[in-house]
Order: structure tokens, then sequence, then C-alpha cells
């Protein structure tokens, strides 16, 4: 930590107030500079420096382990469990709606199937979707907004006028008609990513396109143009680092928005229909019967929250470390 | 530091109205904001121009078209002979490592989302032929050294840096491509008393070891006499008076003039109670619609019909060493009198 200070430059000689200039980054010993010190001959940059960051972030950390249990889950559910929910000999009619028992962790539901199997083999359609929608709707939305937003005029003018119609659309009825027109010719799933998708990329380009005009006008883009950036380097290196804050937060809470707008189509008959298994779909068919046997809404709605909490707290920790100032 | 060589900027007649528009769907233009109107001036290389005018007068306009980030209405700024106005692509690109700015407010001017090391490195990005990749990190902790930072805080990031700090990192990115003109559009306004005068002698320090060429833009005068080997007094878009620091500061001719230096505060009680202030009467008058003739006469003492009609050229007049525009210049020791 003997680093030498700022006055050792050449700048001493001119003058004795140099002292007012002194160093005003935190005081040496903390963790933070120990770990500057001992890196100091390597470059840093932003997404290195997040990287390190979040490493040592215990919300990220938790977060993370949550959404790698749920992919394997998603990928390998018979991990979790030895019944298969599609084989229509583990359940049993007699025994709907029967509380956790053994053999039955999370006890059975309305047509007396294992209503924990079915929740494990309904989180690769929930996730796949609610991650995929996010995934799809921030880039549409993402690119356009940093586009539109820092261009301005007329492509600007012609780009939020065509968010407005769709945010003019009810959302799940343009999906019901995107998907019901579509249905057959693609997998259901698909189907209802590109719905969800087609109608959620506006709300992300408002945000992102609010957030670069913001970020476009600041003094820090001038000196970028006078060295001669040109406009991929401007929108990539400068304006969106300085605009992923928000579109990061709401994408994240949006994931949860999407699978359960899953729930919603499959209840009208287009996107994931029995006996194909999603949260959603459980969510709606447990639904009716909530005040008599609450546990089968109870699980998946349980996972599902889980699921978002999860991502939102991933989002959360990485806003957080993309901006150096909360470091 | 001045020297007789060839100027390094050559600007004429710079014109920038930004145009007024009414109407939504067919956008009709119903006037302009003369915020640049006709200026000329030469720089040589290792000379410090000063800029002074009050707030509105086109000082920053005037830089932006310098730096070719707004297009000029009209004029030249011809930069090694030039015209950068009229550069497009690679060749405005390699006409930027000619001139380069330092910008007036150091929180807003750096990217809070970038390093210093990436800051300071983004000209070699830019203009990749600078300096070979493997050479970019060791450049700028010499550029870091060169502004009185530490190198080792290449990996800081600009928050963890002192106002006076910052605008030293701002210093180093326009160091970095070796231009010939640097525009210092209020580089100390934002900071300190205290620190003011440190970056002003980090930039002198500058001029003396790369042989730089500055335009110095501020508001307080008694920083531009500091640094400048000549000011241009700028009012409503024109230069009212040009000339060595010592002839403006000294013997100012123009009333304008006179009365900004007549403004500059005083250290001294004794000197302050006899020297003549003057006011001036009402405020500048919109650059959407100048008044005819001198730009000044609205405002001015001396105005007679003459201004109305006429509109005074910048040339030297009689009785004064320099360029002034005004019919009845004369030279009058404002600071010292009493």
């Amino acid at each position: 930590m003997s680093n030498p200070t700022p006055l050792d430059g050449p700048g001493l000689e001119e003058g004795k107030t140099m002292v007012a200039d002194a160093p005003a980054a935190p005081a040496p010993g903390r963790e933070g500079r120990r770990r500057h010190a001992k890196k100091e001959a390597k470059p840093a940059s932003l997404w290195t420096d997040a990287w390190h960051d979040l490493r040592r972030r215990p919300m990220f950390i938790i977060s993370v382990i949550i959404i790698l249990i749920l992919l394997v889950m998603a990928v390998w559910p018979s991990l979790f469990t030895s019944i298969d929910p599609f084989d229509a000999r583990t359940c049993d009619l007699s025994a709907a709606r029967q509380g956790p028992g053994p053999g039955h962790l999370f006890g059975r539901d309305n047509l007396g199937c294992d209503l924990y199997a079915r929740t494990i083999y309904g989180a690769r359609n929930s996730i796949v979707i609610g991650v995929l929608t996010t995934v799809l709707t921030a880039i549409i939305g993402g690119l356009f907004g940093i586009f539109a937003g820092y261009r301005g005029g007329a492509i600007d003018t012609l780009a939020s006028r065509i968010t407005e119609v769709f945010f003019a659309i009810p959302s799940v009825l343009g999906a019901l008609l995107i998907a019901s027109t579509l249905r057959g010719k693609y997998n259901s799933i698909l189907l209802v990513i590109l719905a969800l998708s087609v109608l959620g990329w506006p709300m992300v380009y408002r945000i992102m396109r609010a957030a670069v005009i913001t970020a476009k006008s600041q003094d820090f883009v001038v000196a970028a143009k006078a060295l001669g950036a040109g406009s991929g380097r401007i929108m990539f290196r400068h304006l969106l680092p300085n605009s992923l804050a928000s579109v990061i937060v709401v994408a994240t809470i949006n994931l949860g928005t999407y699978i359960a707008a899953e729930a919603a189509l499959s209840f009208l008959g287009v996107g994931v229909q029995s006996p194909d298994i999603s949260w959603g779909l459980m969510i709606a068919d447990a639904r009716d019967r909530f005040i008599t046997a609450p546990l089968p809404l109870v699980f998946p709605a349980l996972f599902l929250s889980i699921t978002v909490l999860a991502f939102i707290m991933m989002g959360d920790a990485v806003r957080d470390a993309l901006d150096p100032k909360l470091r | 530091m001045a020297s007789g060589s060839e100027p390094v900027l050559e600007v004429r007649d710079l014109v920038k109205h930004f145009p007024l528009t009414q109407g939504i769907l067919y956008k009709k233009q119903i006037g302009a904001i003369k915020a640049v109107d006709g200026v000329s001036f030469d720089l040589r290389k290792g000379e410090t121009l000063g800029i002074v005018g009050e707030s509105g007068c086109g000082k920053s306009t005037l830089a932006k078209v310098l730096m070719a980030l707004e297009q000029p209405t009209s004029g030249s700024v011809r930069i090694g002979g030039r015209d950068i106005s009229k550069a497009r692509g690679g060749e405005l690109k390699r006409m930027r490592r000619n001139i380069q700015m330092v910008m007036q407010d150091p929180y807003t001017s750096l990217n809070p989302r970038m390093t210093v090391g990436d800051i300071i490195g983004e000209p070699f990005e830019i203009h990749t032929d600078v300096a070979p990749k493997g050479d970019r990190r060791k450049k700028v902790q010499e550029l870091l050294e060169v502004v009185g930072l530490n190198p080792d805080h290449i990996n800081r990031y600009p928050h963890q840096f002192s106002g006076g700090q910052r605008q030293r990192i701002g210093i180093a990115r326009g160091l970095a491509l070796q231009p010939e003109v640097i525009v210092c559009d209020e580089p100390v306004s934002a900071l300190d008393v205290s620190i003011q005068a440190q970056v002003i002698n980090l930039l002198g320090r500058l001029q003396d070891e790369f042989g730089l060429a500055y335009i110095f833009i501020a508001h307080d005068l008694s920083v531009v006499r500091h640094i400048s080997d000549r000011v241009g007094v700028m009012y409503l878009g024109k230069f009212v008076e040009l000339g060595k620091d010592a002839e403006i500061y000294d013997r100012p001719a123009h009333p304008y003039t006179q009365a900004l230096l007549s403004a500059v505060p005083v250290p001294d009680p004794e000197g302050r109670e006899q020297r003549e202030r003057i006011i001036l009467q009402g405020d500048p008058p919109s650059p959407a619609n100048p008044p005819s003739g001198c730009r000044f006469r609205t405002r001015c003492w001396k105005a007679q019909e003459i201004c109305a009609k006429e509109e005074p050229l910048l040339q030297i007049r009689p009785g004064t060493a320099h360029m002034s525009a005004c019919h009845f210049a004369e030279t009058h020791d404002v600071v010292h009198a009493g």
C-alpha cells in the first residue's frame, strides 16, 4: 500500500496549494483498495471490475445458485423425482387433493397426480418461456431504444409511433391473436415466446430510449465525438453502460409477468396445453378449488416466486456492480 | 511563447446561426439565433488566445464550431491549411488529432463507467495507428504522470478523484493525440479558486513542454489575462476588440471592454474606492434580433447616430495599437484609473 501520492508527479513544482488536490479516493486499507493495489498492473475495465465485484456479493452468489438449480431442474427433471408425471399410472383419482405424505412430498392435485413431480417437470416450460421472452424483449427493445434515442429526429419519431401501435393492443388479446393465427405451424412454446416478445419489447424500448436521451446530452459524449468516435463506439461504449441499469430492473421484473402471462394464454387455449406441464397451467388448474385445496396452487406459485426473486436479485446485483460508485 | 511562425489555426468570417422554426409538420424558419456572426482570427503555434465575454455571447458555440462538433453556417476553420468544417469521414477523423478540447465541467465530461485508463486510452483506440496496442497502457501512464497524477491510479474510476484531478484527466485525454491546438472551454470555472491556479499552471507548463496553442474561453478576466498572449472580447457573436493581453487590459479601446474591466474585483480596498466603475444599463439584446449597426450601441454611453447606421469593423483605429470595433474607439485605462 505504499503508493506514491499524486504529489510525486511533476505537478509538484506547481505550488504549495497542491495539498488541496490530494487524492479524494477512499482511504487506503479498505478492502476494495487493496484489491486494486494488487492488480494494479492488470488493465481493468467496467466489465472485469463488475465481475470481480459480483463474485464477492452474497446476493449474487445465492441468486446464481438458485438459478442454476432451476436450470438443472429444467434440463434433467428426472434427477429430482423418480415419478414420471406424464405416466397416467402414477395418478390416482381416488386420492385427489390428498395432503403431503410419504412418497408424495407436496401431496396430490385435482386429478390425483403427484404435485411434486409435476412442479419439477413444469419448470422447463415456464423457465424457457420466461427467460427467452425476457432476453428477446431486452435485445429487441434495447437495440431499437439505443438506436432511436441516439439518432433522434425522424428515426426516433417513426420508431416511437410504431411502439405506440403495439402499446395500443391489449397484451393478452394481442398474444391470443398472434398465437392462434400461427397455431399449428410452430411449437406451442415457441409461439408463446414469440407472441409475448412481439408485445413486450416496446416497454423495454421506451425505457432504453429515455435513458439514452438522458445520457447522450452529457459532456462525455461530446468529448467522445470530439475525439472522432463513431456512432457504434458512442452507442455501445458510452451510452449502453450508462443506460443499462433501468432496463435490467424492468427486464427481470417482467420475467415473472411473462411466466404468468403464459398461464393466461394456456387458459385461453393457446400456449402450453395439458398433458404438457407448466407452472402457469398448474396455477390456472388449481385456482377453482383454492379454498378447499390450496396446496396445488401454492407449490407452483412458490416455485414461480422463487424463480422471479432469484432473477430480480441477480439483476439488482448486476446493476449495482455496473455502477462504480456503488462498489 | 508566441512566435511569428505560420498560424496553426485560421478562422475566417465564421458564422453560426441556429434556425428558429415554427410549425409541427412543415417547419418554417422564422428567424435565427445569431450565436456566432462573423469571427476571424489566427492562432500561431504555442500561442494562447483568450476569449472573454458575458454569458450567451457565443463563446461556447464558437468552441463547438472550431471542434467541428457543429457545422458553421458559413466561413472556414483551417487547421494546418485545411478546412475542418468541410472535412468528412476519415479526413475529419485525422484532422481531429490536431485539435482537441478540455471541457468545462469535470463531473460530466468523464464517463462515470469507464476507468481512467479507458478514458485516457480512448483516443488511442479510436486512432489505432497513433500507438500500437501493447504500448497504449504505458502511454496512458505517461500521460497521467505528465498531468501530475499518480500513474498507478489507472484502474480507478472518475468518482474517486476530486474536481481538480478530474480536470487533469480531461487534459490528459486532450493531450493523448498530441494535438497542435487545444480548445479550453471554461476549463476552470467549475473548480475551486485554489484548484483553478493549479490547473492554469499545468496548462501553462504543458504549453511550454509540447508547444501547444490554446483557445482559452472564460468569463473570468483575471484568469484569461494570466494565461493569454492575446485576448479577444466577444459581444453578441462578434469580436469587439482583439489584441495583446497588455493592450486589452491596460489600454482598452472599446467601451464594452472598458465596462467589463471596470467590473473586475480589485483586491485592494484603497484602490477600490478610487477607481472608476462603468455600469452598463439594460440587458444584452437578443441574438435572434441584434441591433442595427453596432451591436453594443443600445447599452453604450458613446452611441451616436452613426452607430445605428454603420457597423463598425474590427480594425486598428487611430490612437490605438490593436483592433477594435467602435467608431469612437479611444484607449482608456480603466483598471489603473483613479
